[in-house]
């Protein structure tokens, strides 16, 4: 979590081509007939690892009792509640410290010096405040999340050319609508990519806080699962969570072609 | 009776630091002049335009231009978020500013490119929308800085031509800060240079447009370039007159 405000155009993970053509559907394919031929000869014990289809056979029967769509519907909840907080605090820093020296002066050192500190090490502190309800669960989250999203847009809004604003302000733009015409488009980018990384990280700490006696939501089932050894239980969760991080990506990019639709890269394609 | 005048810079002075850029500068410009700054690089001249379009401080007891004033930047400075239309209306008050903003863009042959983003446009395309971004202002004072220094040479005549039109259809007073003489004299009413932090030369151009052909465009070309320092007058293309010996500085013996 060192580098969390990077270039925007640096980072663009370039998502594998999946065509039948190009043989990659190979490989894992063969895992997953070896991984079968495993655990029919019992080379691979269901208790430490549960046969793709059984993994197959216990995701349908989840979907179908609705159990999986219920807790994952919790577990959702959680991230997309941390998730808006963050965001919302996370802006609004970046806006006040962006957008004037004063406060870069007041809030900037707090949050070089916050992101120093790994958010998942508060768990502890956080459980020892809020008890193990909800709100450790979606105060790390939010936690988490603060911190990529004030870097970037921060970064992006320092970074918006200067010559481009003193052209808007010499064409009669001023206060609000400079920043809402000139400053803010400017400063998209950067966001977006914060966006991007504080979805990843809202991911990934909803994993290690529902670790925290939840009654519901995807963790839950997993200590369910532990506790009765269901190791197809667990790889079901675990397919839940990429697909999740997977679909946090998705939504960015499919964010990042619409409102930047004027990039030279955008246009192009 | 002296006529109206649209820029008056008394005695003005500018430091950054300890190097003095203009100092005690006067300069006058007249209602609907078309006035060109020369001068060598780092002589000022950017600095003289951004004190007369307001981007510098200045006192205003010394710096009086109109308010309804525009620039166009060396760079198009075209926000690339914003539709070519968007870019051109930025800023405008009053209502139909979608209809002001196509006028402008039909003037400078662009009423094809008003959808489209900034980043697809040519390099002369984007200075036309500059050009257009400033002229929707209906501006009295029009402020260029080298303009057409990156365009291409071909592009950069079409330019002279339609700066040259559009200037007569709305009469501003103009400040064309260049580098190219010639551009200089095919122009402008008065062409300035800037040397030493003053206006070191005046020449006026009282030639009838176009001026390219005219005899005296010659002798004015070499006066000036006098004034920047460069000493050989045919160094630069010039059109030797038909089958004269031009010698040059280098003692090549050109046809
Ligand atoms: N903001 C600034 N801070 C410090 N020095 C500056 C600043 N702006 C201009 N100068 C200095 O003032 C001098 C004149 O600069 P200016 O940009 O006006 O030159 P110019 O005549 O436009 O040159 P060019 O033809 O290369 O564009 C230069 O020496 C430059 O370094
Ligand atoms: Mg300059």
């Amino acid at each position: 979590m060192s580098v969390l405000a990077a270039e925007p155009r640096s980072i663009r993970l370039s998502a594998p081509k999946w065509r039948l053509r190009t043989g990659r559907w190979l490989s894992p394919a063969l895992l997953l007939v070896l991984w079968e031929l495993g655990s029919r000869t019992g080379v691979i014990p269901t208790r430490v690892l549960a046969a793709p289809s059984v993994v197959a056979q216990t995701l349908w029967s989840m979907i179908v009792s609705g159990e999986l769509a219920s807790n994952l519907a919790v577990s959702l909840a959680r991230a997309a509640a941390g998730l808006a907080i963050g965001l919302v605090v996370g802006v609004a820093l970046a806006l006040v410290a962006g957008l004037s020296r004063r406060g870069e002066t007041g809030v900037d050192p707090l949050m070089q010096l916050g992101r120093t500190l790994p958010s998942l090490a508060l768990t502890p502190l956080f459980i020892v405040w809020f008890g193990i309800g909800e709100t450790p669960k979606i105060t790390l989250i939010a936690v988490a999340t603060v911190f990529p999203i004030y870097l970037n847009l921060f970064a992006g809004i320092r970074g918006v050319d200067a010559k481009l604003i003193e052209a808007a302000r010499s064409f009669g733009l001023s206060g609000w609508q400079l920043i809402v015409h000139a400053i803010l488009p400017g400063a998209l980018p950067s966001f977006l990519v914060g966006l991007r990384y504080a979805l990843g990280v809202a991911v990934l700490v909803l994993v290690v806080a529902e670790q925290i006696n939840a009654s519901a939501g995807l963790g839950y089932l997993i200590n369910n699962a532990r506790d009765f050894m269901r190791t197809d239980v667990i790889v079901v969760c675990l397919l839940v969570y990429a697909t999740l991080g997977l679909s946090a990506d998705l939504i960015v990019r499919a964010l990042e072609a619409r409102a930047l639709a004027w990039r030279t890269s955008f246009l192009k394609s | 009776m002296a006529p109206p005048v649209a820029v008056s810079i008394r005695d003005f002075t500018r430091r950054f630091g300890d190097t003095t850029v203009l100092r005690n500068l006067n300069l006058e410009i007249g209602q609907g002049e078309f006035v060109a700054l020369l001068g060598r690089s780092g002589s000022g001249k950017t600095t003289l335009l951004r004190t007369l379009a307001g981007l510098d401080p200045a006192d205003r007891e010394q710096v009086v231009s109109p308010s309804a004033r525009a620039i166009v930047f060396q760079d198009a400075r075209l926000l690339p978020w914003k539709k070519v239309w968007r870019n051109v209306a930025i800023g405008l008050p009053g209502r139909d500013t979608r209809a002001r903003a196509e006028a402008a863009l039909t003037e400078v042959e662009l009423s094809h490119h008003l959808d489209v983003w900034p980043a697809t446009l040519s390099g002369g395309e984007a200075q036309r929308v500059a050009l257009a971004r400033a002229l929707v202002r209906e501006p009295a004072l029009l402020l260029l800085d080298e303009p057409f220094a990156a365009v291409d040479a071909l592009t950069r005549l079409r330019m002279h031509e339609l700066v040259l039109a559009l200037w007569r259809r709305h009469a501003p007073a103009v400040l064309l800060v260049t580098h190219d003489v010639d551009e200089a004299i095919t122009l402008a009413d008065r062409v300035l240079v800037l040397d030493q932090g003053r206006i070191a030369a005046e020449e006026r151009i009282a030639l009838p447009r176009p001026r390219e052909a005219d005899p005296q465009f010659q002798a004015i070309r070499s006066r000036l370039l006098a004034h920047l320092g460069v000493t050989a007058p045919g160094a630069k293309e010039t059109p030797p007159a038909e089958g004269a010996l031009v010698a040059f500085p280098t003692g090549e013996i050109v046809t």
